[in-house]
């Protein structure tokens, strides 16, 4: 009897033991993210959050930017529910938004604190009026230039400057024979490599890319000066082979010494000024991006890598957990006791910026929110346009053609073309392409 | 004096052999030496190419945030089943075609290497929603079938070539000895055609190992082979170039030890019935 109890016993509690071990970890999460810094450290950081959530597991798939934005935009374009959370930028939110991929998060908890958002971000990822996903960092563009060499060179670069200023500092600055170039900006083709640029730089040159009507305006005048001065200062005062420079070509460069100013995302203030790899880390200043003389507008660059939760998943309060965790102040706070202030995801809290510690530990903390608060994406040109997006144009259609314009221009800084002949180039094709998706007859 | 040009065009065949194939191995062993540099030192102008502080702080990195084993054994599974699936489908359809060939033969053998023609990427959400509604979609099975698919073309193709060079008598004298089709496949031209079949298999399951559009765009967490690992360290904002290259040493290194002491059969294997 006393045995019989006492396997009665046994058995009851192997399988309390069983069942406690199935809803231990009973909801695992997948996660797709880049495999940029911040996301790394968020991957390092996660015991954090499943220490908090004993019944959430992670799985992760880190990929290449490119390589990400198609996996997943194939997996939810189809339902496919591969990811519960998924790592994508402000060009998509409002797009996937729209075709309702995405699950809506209104309902966050309160000390999540959303109106803490920066502004700019936060209408970035909203569509209709709600939020569609959180942002983990957030970036503008700006200009960051060798304190050192513009002290040689005798010129002092404004913190507001026009385009003119920085063609004058970039010829001052120049100094081929010892390998320092005035100006270095991005040349290889894509619509996230120079057409981010090329986009921005034409915005404050007062272009667009379409009139109210869907018709490319690559033949206009503002695009005209705006081309033709982006190659004559690459030409001019750049490095040679810049066609082929993208983001990390040019942190390369300017890590080492041989950019006089680099103009690119904010994020790129971290790393110049990263002792460990950085030799020009004590001698870096910060200017907003530049603007045409009468034109009020500063480039409208945009951009947060945010997390957010397709339609398709099945774990959908769990995966709302993780993005409030990763996204929220606490998240900050982890980082700043882990790797100090310096390292904190920049961009998309109000409350960073009224820190004292990471004021004193960033220096470019207050341009990049500067440039941060500067830019309207909502109406990216001085001109009327029938869409938004800063250095991008929120339709489905603008990654094959802002490629294609890319090649052209790229191309052109290659010397295969002139400047008249690249924005014809780029003209027909947007026309041709626009034709094709049904904007234009 | 024939003998002297002779001798002469044989050192300069070799060096061009040479400088050729440290051409192509350059890459390689540059991505080797970068994978034991700082990540300072693997930008920096001029490069250094072997005076550096060598370091295993890459391979520690990426150890310590890849699960290298997972994408290896799903590599191993997925390279060397999709390979032996193939094989089993692909020696009977070559046997028929290279000793019984009909009329339209040829026109298969020619549709079949039309499909290499298309871009996978042209097919790739047909395939996903079919993956997708079996359960396919991240699995080794999945990545397996698809595998096999797409480079059944190519083994059927070598191994018609190689058949093609047996001569036909000894299997119509198996028969004559009473061999049924079973054992005349199995026991008469298979032991015949080893090294050939070989080569195929090797050629393959390399095939296999590189393959990076399916196995990147049908997998997530849990099939993910090496090929998935390398494209994780690849990053557009930021400078990873030595992480990257230890990730790549360590993705391509079975592999190339496959091949090195393969090489013999894959060499013949590439160049069979190329010289008649």
């Amino acid at each position: 009897m006393h045995l019989k109890t006492a396997l009665r016993g046994a058995t009851a509690l192997s399988v309390c033991i069983a069942a406690g071990a199935a809803t231990a970890q009973d909801t695992t999460l997948t996660i797709a993210t880049v495999n940029n810094g911040d996301m790394i450290r968020m991957q390092a950081l996660a015991d954090d959050f499943t220490s908090r959530h004993p019944g959430i597991a992670l799985d992760w798939v880190v990929l290449e930017e490119n390589v990400l934005r198609q996996r997943v935009t194939t997996d939810i374009a189809t339902q496919g529910g591969q990811y519960d959370v998924m790592t994508i930028g402000t060009y998509e939110v409002p797009i996937w938004a729209a075709q309702g991929w995405l699950e809506p998060l209104s309902d966050l908890p309160a000390e999540y604190d959303v109106d803490d958002l920066t502004p700019s971000i936060r209408t970035a990822l909203t569509y209709e009026d709600t939020l569609y996903a959180a942002p983990f960092y957030g970036e503008s563009a700006m200009v960051m230039y060798r304190t050192d060499l513009a002290q040689e060179a005798g010129v002092e670069i404004p913190a507001e400057p026009t385009w003119q200023d920085i063609m004058a500092a970039a010829e001052a600055m120049t100094d081929r024979e010892n390998e320092v170039y005035g100006i270095c900006l991005r040349g290889k083709p894509g619509w996230g490599e120079n057409m981010a640029f090329l986009t921005a730089m034409a915005n404050s040159y007062g272009a667009r890319w379409f009139d109210m009507d869907w018709q490319p305006q690559f033949d206009s005048s503002e695009w005209q000066a705006a081309v033709s001065d982006y190659i004559t200062m690459m030409t001019e005062y750049g490095p040679p082979g810049a066609s082929a420079n993208g983001f990390n070509e040019n942190l390369a460069l300017f890590q080492q010494g041989k950019c006089g100013m680099w103009i690119d995302a904010t994020v790129a203030a971290s790393f110049v000024t990263n002792p460990d790899d950085s030799a020009v880390a004590d001698s870096v200043g910060y200017a907003m991006f530049p603007s045409k003389d009468g034109v009020d507008n500063r480039g409208n660059w945009l951009w947060a890598w945010s997390l957010a939760i397709p339609e398709s998943s099945d774990a959908k309060d769990a995966a709302k957990q993780f993005v409030a965790w990763a996204t929220g102040r606490d998240y900050t706070q982890l980082v700043a006791d882990r790797d100090g202030w310096r390292a904190a995801p920049p961009g998309t809290r109000t409350s960073l910026y009224q820190n004292a510690d990471y004021q004193a530990a960033a220096p470019f903390a207050e341009m990049t929110l500067k440039a941060m608060e500067a830019a309207t994406p909502d109406t990216p040109s001085a001109q009327e346009t029938p869409y938004t997006g800063g250095q991008v144009v929120a339709i489905p259609e603008f990654q094959g053609i802002g490629t294609a314009v890319g090649q052209v221009f790229s191309a052109a800084l290659a010397g295969q073309m002139d400047a008249d002949q690249a924005l014809q180039n780029a003209q027909q094709l947007t026309q041709r392409e626009m034709q094709r998706a049904g904007y234009i007859q | 004096m024939a003998r002297a040009v002779t001798t002469r065009r044989k050192a300069v065949n070799t060096a061009i052999a040479w400088t050729i194939g440290l051409l192509i191995f350059f890459p390689i062993l540059w991505t080797f030496l970068t994978s034991f540099k700082t990540e300072a030192e693997a930008i920096s102008s001029p490069p250094a190419f072997l005076f550096f502080d060598w370091t295993l702080e890459n391979y520690g990195a990426v150890q310590e945030r890849s699960n290298y084993f997972r994408h290896f054994m799903n590599s191993v599974v997925i390279s060397i089943g999709s390979t032996v699936i193939g094989l089993i489908i692909a020696v009977p359809a070559a046997w028929a075609m290279a000793f019984v060939p009909g009329r339209q033969t040829r026109n298969v053998l020619m549709w079949m290497l039309s499909t290499k023609m298309l871009p996978p990427v042209g097919v790739l959400v047909p395939i996903y929603l079919i993956f997708r509604d079996f359960g396919l979609l991240d699995t080794r099975t999945g990545l397996v079938i698809v595998l096999t698919l797409i480079n059944l073309p190519i083994i059927v193709w070598m191994l018609y070539t190689y058949f093609r060079e047996i001569p036909g008598e000894i299997l119509e004298a198996a028969r004559m000895d009473g061999a049924s089709l079973r054992n005349e496949i199995i026991h008469v031209l298979t032991p015949m055609a080893v090294p050939g079949i070989a080569s195929t298999l090797l050629l393959n399951v390399i095939l296999a190992w590189n393959e990076a559009f399916w196995t990147l765009n049908l997998t997530a967490a849990n099939a993910a082979p090496l090929t998935a690992f390398i494209a994780s360290y690849s990053s557009p904002e930021g400078l990873f170039y030595a992480k990257l290259s230890a990730a790549s040493t360590m993705a391509i290194a079975p592999i190339l030890i496959i091949g090195w002491f393969s090489q013999k059969q894959l060499v013949r294997g590439l160049t069979f019935g190329a010289v008649k």
